[in-house]
This record gives structure tokens, C-alpha cells and sequence, in this order.
């Protein structure tokens, strides 16, 4: 549908927030749309308060608005059933606390990732939040898109190291939970909720986190094998010995061929098990050690230390796998497949086995913890490949559920998106989130249609 | 009206699984601390099903709903503050799967905290947070109140083990959230749930991960001339990239008394001690028990004692564990608090704990997780004397605005219950509180499922409630003292 911002109303919302900040030319609106859906403007607001006044206006005009920060994720999601105004949050980008003595730190939602990165890297510190598309990435972004980070393996994900938050509400007024301290059970956990919500809850405005004192040494060792069986036999070892990496990642041949990198290369017809892991010299030498025993110990072809040259590379190379799978095809779905680790086995089998009957090129890319990304690439983009990528993508949840698990296809064609719907088959549990959307906004402002459910 | 719901329930349970007479409703009428509330009916299910019907049966009724595990809460989560109907989760004990190859676990919300521990641990296993009461509290009340545990600073706390729940609703249907990973699709249900002290659902199934025991641990104690040393020392540490997987602190004072009691052979003369912890590979935990040393004596540490084995670990580690059953023997009550606070703030909120309490008539002990800056203040007291309960009701009440003014909260793993409900406004803004209400209403939309908790009344507007427990403690001092509450 054609989104609708009359001249009227561009007046009051510039008004709101001063004529520079508002667009309303339809080529700079291009880098808002939302599966092709280009809304009426975009607001730039300079403060939280000035962000609530024009949820506000908004909510006063019945107006469906799309929180964004970098545009990087936008398409996640099923297409919004309307979106009139983007919320861009990208002027609100300072470090609102910090003390690296307490481990915590409290930042406006539109700072970039790689900027945050390196302002806590002066103070030897970070946030385990390496997540792709990390140049043009927000915080806000990347919290509200519930992206994991190869690191989750020791680290988590989000939730884990989300301490707080504050957000405009869909009524338009300022609203936290949480607190700038690491323990604390005062009142509900409502940022947690933020966590994936793909901003259909209410409008980040800043977030507080634990944050990580940097390791001294950080390495990887790669590991190839001529069958997903060792790979996967390779990760088990690791998870029962006393080595606790980082990051541990299965890598299949059509993977790392898009991984691969010039510093820190892997062989296109091997799979992998990519381990990083961090510490002193001494304790970084014995991951080593350890790594290259279990690695001969389960018939790895060849096992290899990526030293500090080329782990840096290989690292921000891993932590782009997303965006580096979706280039490798035009039409290129990218599903999410979250299974305990001891499925792997019959998971990657069965997901490979689908698509090869399909006629679609796969590729794998599994964190030691469960999170398995499976790319479909098909060749074209026509008709013919959008219904084999329907088909794969019904099966694929198929897949989960009949492993115990959960399926959804977070990146993929907009057009996929009419024959099958990304968040999988409903369930119980989508009435509670009903509820909880409800709670937060009755109206249907954030996103509307965007979420599980319809939500 | 409750004869009749009596008589269902006992139909529904049999007998053995329905109190309703006074002698024994008297049993669950108090939890670990903070206040008294009395159920009218007390039922025992033993399956999620029997659960399902005994909200539909109390729903029929209009009979608030209040779950417990052990009772060994210390906020009040526990107790009704409208009568009704008490479920105790002792029955539904089982751990009901364990899966050791992707460390899981499926418990029922009975499973006591450290059953599951040994159940477990001939695998190298075990379950990570640790409350203090961990050998009485059920996972159950540990998923209520989000527990944490003196080594949540590495492992985090409950909410970072739980992946999935099975949960009934206030009209009694039966629902999962999260799953055996915690990549739950759509919004993060189960992060929700766990920490919502009783208000939103009924937990009876829970899903949690298993972590892997370190290869080497490393403890160590070191003694300060000053709190301000100590936490100089705390936030040092972890410039040199180490997280202790637990840094406890304990003022002079206290630590002299715990000596008094123990005669362990702990200096009666410091201004601080640090209680640390590293664990990991054994090569990081030998570097990092050498860095903490370090550490501590560039901060003036007079002495730093490193256990040689797990004996000696034991002893240093004894000290903190008895500490709140030594500092009982120092006067007919205590009150401890959970405030929290950016932990280098420390110095200042142990200067105005100790001058609140000087000016309040108070010796207040401090005996708390420094390495996340959770204070675990504890003011002795007696009491029968009616103008000293005022004054402790008072400090502790300053002694919480104090920790909120430095940037901290309320509430580190005690919940906020029925103690503090009413400082809440402290935190947050009436806009913060209204949505947190909705939220609750999206759940609990009859407000039968634990009423009176969490949210201000606005009855005692801006005060602690433990009226309650005062008189109760007041009433048990004819009879002899009572055993100090152990907080986490």
C-alpha cells in the first residue's frame, strides 16, 4: 500500500524536530524501505524527548512507524502491514555513561557498533556483540534485530548481557527497566523483551550492558575434515573438555568458501570447526595444544593455529558470514535453525538432504551452541526458484520441530515472504506474545504486521 | 465460600494434599524474612495438570493465587497478602530429564537447587547459580525471584541457565515459552517470566542449562587496612582482564566478630577482607590467583592467603558462609538488605551505612558480593524495643535510597516482594510502573495471581514493609531466639 504523509502533516513533524531533520524526498526515503515498502518520511530526532514527541504526533495521527538505526537489517521480518514514518535514532549516538571500573556502560541506541567497539577498546574493554553488518550497524539496531555473535559460545547472546534499557513507548512518553548495575531484580526485565523485537514493542533510545574486560592474546585454530561427521564429532570433544573458546563455529564447504579469507584461508571442499579463544600467552599456548590433540584425535585432515595476523581477519570475516552468504545468490534465503548441538548430525543431514532435492545449493554455518544458520542459494531469481525456496523453507521447519527445535527464515527475498511466512508455523505461544504486544502497544503503531504471529 | 473450594480441591488432590485448618496454615504464613500472610487453603499438586485445575478451581471462587517452593525467600514473594489459595511446588520434585551430551536439564519447580547439583556432578556437571539458601530453595522460587549467588559474577544469574518453561495461566491453560537453546523464537518470553516474582504465571516445568566444573579453582583471601583498598583492588582486578568467579567482601568489624565466633585464626584488626575466587584452565587459574596477589598487595594488602587445596579453601570460605549465623549471636534480631550499587562507589556507601548507622544507634555489618556491588547491609537490632524497630525500619529504608542515589537499585537477587514494593517510585517513574503494570495485566489480568506484590500499593507510600515481621520476630523473642535468615 502506498503510505500517505500529507503536506499538513510534514509541516507539524517538521515543526517537531526542525525541517533538516525530517525527509520527505522519495530517493532518500529508498534507504527506509522496508521489503520495498517506502514510507512517507523520515524523522531524525536529536534527543529522546524530542523522539517521544514525534511518537506522539504519530500516535495523535494514527501513523504506523518504523524505529531504524543503520537500515543494515531491515528486512527481517514478514513486510509491515503499514508504515508511514521512519523513527531514525541515529542522532542519538553519545555514550550516556560509562565507568570502566563497574563493568557497565549506558549508550544511546544510535551509536554504531564499530564506534562503540573502539571507544571501549581504549579502555581495554567490550561488549561480546560482533555481529554483522558491523560497519553501518547501530546498537539499538542490532539489539532490537536479536543477532547473535559468533562469541555467544562463552559470552551469550544479548539477553544474557543487556542490563537495562530506555524507550519511548508507543503512547509516546520515556520508559526504562532495568538499571546501570549487573545484578538486579527490581521490577520486570522489559528490555529483555527489546531483544529481537524487530521494534514493534517501542523505539530504543539508549541501552545499558555489562562490558568485558579484553583478553591479552586472541587466537583461532581451524580444523578441516572431508565429512560434516568429524566436524561435528570435533565440536562434541571440545564441549566436554575443560576448554571454554570464545567462539566455536561448523563451517560447511559452501560456507567457507564465502568465508575464506587471503590472510586466513579454507579449503571449499572441507568442513571446518573454527575455534577462537583468548587469555594470557601461556593459557592461549595450551587451547593450542589441546585444540591440535582433539583435532588429530578425531581425524581432523589438517588443524591449524590462526595466529595474529590473520585471526583478526578471518574473525571479522566469520562475523559477516550473514551478509557474506546472502551475496553468494541473488534470491538467497538465509534460515535460523535452533536445535541442541547433539542434533547436528542429523539436522545438517536432513537440511542438506532437502535442499539437494530441491535443485538449491546450501551452505551451513553452525554455532557450537546450537544456532544453526543454513543459507539456500539458488542460481536465478524467478518464479520457479522462489517456489523451490518455499518449499525448502517449509521443510526446513519441519526439520527443527522434528529435532525439538525452532525454526525461522530471518533473511530472504521479499517476495518469499507471500508463499511462506518467515517466523514458521504458529504456535502456543504466539496468543502470549499477542498479549505482551498488546501490553506495550494496543494500537498497532511499532511495525505493525512485521512480527511472529501477525503482531 | 472457601468450605466449598476446600472441598473440591480435596476432591480434585485426595486429602493428604489440602491444609486448611489454622495450626497448619500457621507453618506457611512466613518465608525466609519480611512479613507474615496467611493462606486460607494450603494444596500440594503433584502434576502440571492438577496445577491447571486448581487455577481453574480458585478462579471459580474469585481465590487469589500465590505459589511457593521452600519458603526461603526474603522479600515476602511467597506469602499471600490477600488469603486464598497457596500452592506449594514441594511435590513436583523430579528432575524429569538430564541430557548430558548438550548439558540440559528438565526439573520440576520442587527440585531443591543443589539436588540437581549432585545429581549431576559425577559428570563433571553441575547447575550454576548459587543462592546461599541453595540447599533449601527449589528452582522453582529460584526462577520466581531470578536468584543469584555469591559466583553470578563469572556465571551470571538464573535468568542466563533457563531456556524454556512450561506455564499455567491464571484461567488454568498450559503453555511453553523459550525452548532447549535460548534462541526461543519471537519475543523473549521466557527472559520475561523468570524474575516476575509470582505475578505473571505459575512455573511447572523448567529447562536449564548444565555448566562444566572448572579444571583448577583458586581461592584467596586478602586483608585490607580499608574498604576503600578492597575495592581498589576489586576494580584493578579486573583491569588485568580477570572476572573472579566470586569476589566477596567483608568489613573489620564484622570479620572480628565472625573470629569471636569461628577463632579460625581471621584478623581481628583489618578495615576489609577480600574472599576471591578464580577458576578455569589450570594454567589461567595459577596466573590469575598470581595477578590477584598481585593486585591486592599494590593496594596494600597486609596479607594474602592462597589456599593450597580444597581443605584449606573450605576454611576461608567458612568465614563468610557462618557469617550471618555469627552476627545473629550479637543481638535478638537482624534485617539484612540488598541494595545495589556501580561497585566502585563502594567506599561512599560504606561510609554512609556506618555513619546511618552511628547516627541511627546502629552497628551495621557488611558482609556482600563486592566483585557486582550487591550490599547485603545487615542491622542488628532488638525488636521488643518498639523505638528501635522504627529506627531500623528507617536506616534500612536510607540505607536503600542511599544505594539508589549512587546509581545503583533496590534489589540485587532478594526481589522486590512485599518488602519493598512501596520504595519502587525510588527506581522507577510512574510511566516505567505503568507499563510493568500492563505487563503484569497481559498475564494477570483478574489480579488473583499473587496480588500486593512487586507494584506500590499506595498505601505506605515510600516505605519498607516489615512491619509485620518485627511483631512476629517481637512475639518469638519470649520464646527464644529464632535462626538468623541467610541471605544469598
Amino acid at each position: 500500500m502506498t503510505p500517505i504523509v500529507s503536506a499538513a502533516l510534514m509541516a507539524r513533524l517538521e515543526a517537531l524536530a526542525g525541517a533538516a531533520n525530517i525527509v520527505f524526498h522519495p530517493d532518500k526515503l529508498q534507504a527506509y524501505a522496508v521489503d520495498a515498502i517506502v514510507p512517507g518520511a523520515a524523522a531524525r530526532p536529536e534527543s529522546a524527548g524530542q523522539a517521544a514527541e514525534i511518537v506522539r504526533f504519530a500516535a495523535a495521527e494514527k501513523l504506523a512507524v518504523i524505529p531504524v538505526g543503520g537500515c543494515s537489517k531491515l528486512g527481517m521480518g514478514q513486510p509491515p502491514s503499514r508504515y508511514d514514518l521512519a523513527l531514525d535514532l541515529t542522532r542519538l549516538d553519545r555514550i550516556a555513561h560509562y565507568d570502566p571500573g563497574d563493568l557497565t556502560l549506558s549508550v544511546d541506541a544510535g551509536m554504531s557498533v564499530a564506534r562503540l567497539a573502539a571507544l571501549l577498546a581504549e579502555h581495554n574493554q567490550f561488549i561480546p556483540l560482533e555481529a554483522p553488518w558491523w560497519e553501518q550497524a547501530t546498537v539499538g539496531g542490532t539489539v532490537a534485530a536479536g543477532v547473535d555473535s559468533p562469541l555467544r559460545q562463552f559470552y551469550g547472546t544479548t539477553r544474557d548481557f543487556i542490563i537495562g534499557a530506555e524507550f519511548v513507548t508507543a503512547a509516546g512518553t520515556l520508559a526504562k527497566s532495568g538499571g546501570r548495575v549487573v545484578k538486579n531484580v527490581t521490577g520486570y526485565d522489559l528490555h529483555k523483551l527489546a531483544v529481537g523485537s524487530l521494534g514493534t514493542l517501542a523505539a530504543l533510545t539508549r541501552v545499558n550492558f555489562r562490558t568485558f574486560p579484553l583478553a591479552q592474546s586472541r587466537r583461532g585454530f581451524l580444523a578441516s575434515f572431508s565429512q560434516a561427521g568429524g566436524a561435528i564429532e570435533l565440536r562434541k570433544r571440545i564441549a566436554a573438555s575443560p576448554l571454554t573458546p570464545a567462539s566455536l563455529e561448523i563451517i560447511s564447504p559452501e560456507a567457507a568458501r564465502r568465508i575464506s579469507a587471503a590472510h586466513a584461508p579454507m579449503d571449499a571442499s572441507l568442513w571446518h570447526v573454527l575455534a577462537g579463544f583468548e587469555g594470557t600467552e601461556t593459557v592461549v599456548a595450551r587451547y593450542e595444544r589441546d585444540l591440535a590433540r582433539l583435532g588429530e584425535a578425531v581425524g581432523s585432515a589438517e588443524g591449524r593455529v590462526v595466529g595474529e595476523a590473520g585471526w583478526p581477519v578471518l574473525r571479522a570475516r566469520l562475523r559477516e558470514a550473514i551478509p557474506l552468504l546472502l551475496a553468494a545468490s541473488p534470491a538467497a534465503a538465509v534460515c535460523r535453525v535452533c536445535v541442541l548441538p547433539g542434533k547436528f548430525d542429523e539436522v545438517f543431514e536432513t537440511l542438506r538432504a532437502a535442499a539437494g532435492k530441491l535443485s538449491l545449493q546450501s551452505a551451513i554455518l553452525a554455532r557450537g551452541t546450537g544456532a544453526v544458520y543454513f543459507a539456500l542459494l539458488p542460481e536465478r531469481a524467478d518464479e520457479d526458484a522462489l517456489t523451490r525456496l518455499a518449499q525448502a523453507g517449509e521443510t526446513v521447519f519441519k526439520i527443527a520441530a522434528a529435532a525439538g527445535g525452532q525454526a525461522s527464515i530471518p533473511w530472504c527475498p521479499v517476495e518469499l515472504k507471500k508463499k511462506v511466512s518467515v517466523w514458521g508455523p504458529a504456535r502456543a505461544d504466539f496468543a502470549l506474545m499477542r498479549r505482551v504486544k498488546n501490553a506495550f502497544d494496543p494500537a498497532g503503531l511499532f511495525a505493525p504486521g512485521r512480527f511472529a504471529g501477525g503482531l | 465460600m472457601m468450605a466449598k473450594l476446600i472441598h473440591e480441591l480435596e476432591a480434585l488432590l485426595g486429602v493428604d494434599a489440602v491444609l486448611s485448618r489454622l495450626e497448619d496454615l500457621l507453618l506457611y504464613e512466613y518465608d525466609g524474612s519480611v512479613e507474615i500472610g496467611r493462606p486460607e487453603i494450603v494444596v500440594f499438586p503433584r502434576t502440571t495438570h492438577e496445577v491447571s485445575q486448581i487455577v481453574r478451581l480458585a478462579r471459580s471462587h474469585g481465590a487469589p493465587i500465590v505459589g511457593r517452593g521452600a519458603g526461603t525467600g526474603l522479600s515476602g514473594g511467597a506469602l499471600p497478602r490477600a488469603g486464598g489459595v497457596m500452592i506449594v511446588f514441594a511435590r513436583m520434585n523430579r528432575i524429569l530429564e538430564v541430557d548430558y551430551e548438550n548439558q540440559r536439564a528438565v526439573v520440576q519447580p520442587g527440585v531443591v537447587n543443589t539436588d540437581l547439583t549432585r545429581a549431576v556432578e559425577h559428570a563433571g556437571l553441575y547447575y550454576a547459580p548459587d543462592p546461599s539458601s541453595q540447599k533449601a530453595c527449589t528452582i522453582g522460587g529460584n526462577v520466581a525471584e531470578n536468584s543469584g549467588g555469591p559466583h553470578t559474577l563469572a556465571y551470571g544469574v538464573t535468568a542466563n541457565h533457563v531456556t524454556g518453561l512450561e506455564v499455567v495461566l491464571t484461567d488454568g491453560e498450559i503453555v511453553r515459552v523459550g525452548g532447549m537453546t535460548s534462541d526461543a523464537l519471537g519475543y523473549d518470553l521466557c527472559g520475561l517470566l523468570v524474575g516476575s516474582e509470582g505475578t505473571m504465571v505459575l512455573v511447572t516445568e523448567i529447562s536449564v542449562k548444565l555448566s562444566r566444573k572448572a579444571e583448577a579453582v583458586k581461592t584467596l583471601l586478602a586483608v585490607f587496612e580499608s574498604v576503600a583498598e578492597a575495592t581498589d583492588a576489586v576494580v584493578d582486578i579486573t583491569a588485568r582482564a580477570i572476572i573472579p568467579a566470586a569476589c566477596e567482601m567483608m568489613d573489620g568489624w564484622t570479620l572480628a566478630r565472625i573470629e569471636d565466633y569461628l577463632q579460625a585464626g581471621f584478623p581481628r584488626d583489618c578495615g576489609a577482607i577480600l574472599l576471591i575466587e578464580v577458576e578455569g584452565l589450570a594454567e589461567a587459574a595459577a596466573e590469575q590467583a598470581q595477578a590477584v596477589t598481585e593486585v591486592c598487595r599494590a593496594h596494600g594488602a597486609r596479607e594474602v592467603r592462597v589456599a593450597r587445596n580444597a581443605r584449606e579453601s573450605e576454611d576461608l570460605w567458612r568465614g563468610r558462609k557462618t557469617a550471618f549465623g555469627a552476627m545473629g549471636r550479637l543481638a535478638p534480631s537482624s534485617y539484612v538488605l540488598d541494595g545495589v550499587i556501580p561497585r566502585s562507589k563502594l567506599p561512599l556507601a560504606m561510609r554512609r551505612i556506618e555513619e546511618l548507622g552511628r547516627e541511627n544507634g546502629f552497628r551495621i555489618g557488611n558482609i556482600f558480593h563486592a566483585g557486582d556491588g550487591n550490599l547485603h547491609p545487615l542491622i542488628l537490632f532488638d525488636p521488643r524495643d518498639g523505638d528501635q524497630f522504627e529506627r531500623a525500619v528507617h536506616t534500612a529504608e536510607e540505607i536503600l535510597r542511599c544505594c539508589v542515589e549512587l546509581g545503583g537499585t533496590l534489589t540485587g537477587e532478594h526481589g522486590v516482594g512485599m518488602e519493598k514494593n512501596e520504595l519502587m517510585s525510588l527506581v522507577y517513574s510512574p510511566a516505567d510502573l505503568e507499563l510493568m503494570g500492563r505487563v503484569r495485566d497481559a498475564f494477570n489480568p483478574e489480579g488473583t495471581l499473587n496480588p500486593g506484590k512487586v507494584f506500590p500499593t499506595g498505601k505506605g507510600c515510600g516505605e519498607i514493609r516489615i512491619k509485620g515481621k518485627l511483631e512476629k520476630q517481637a512475639a518469638s523473642m519470649e520464646s527464644g531466639p529464632g535462626e538468623g535468615a541467610a541471605p544469598q
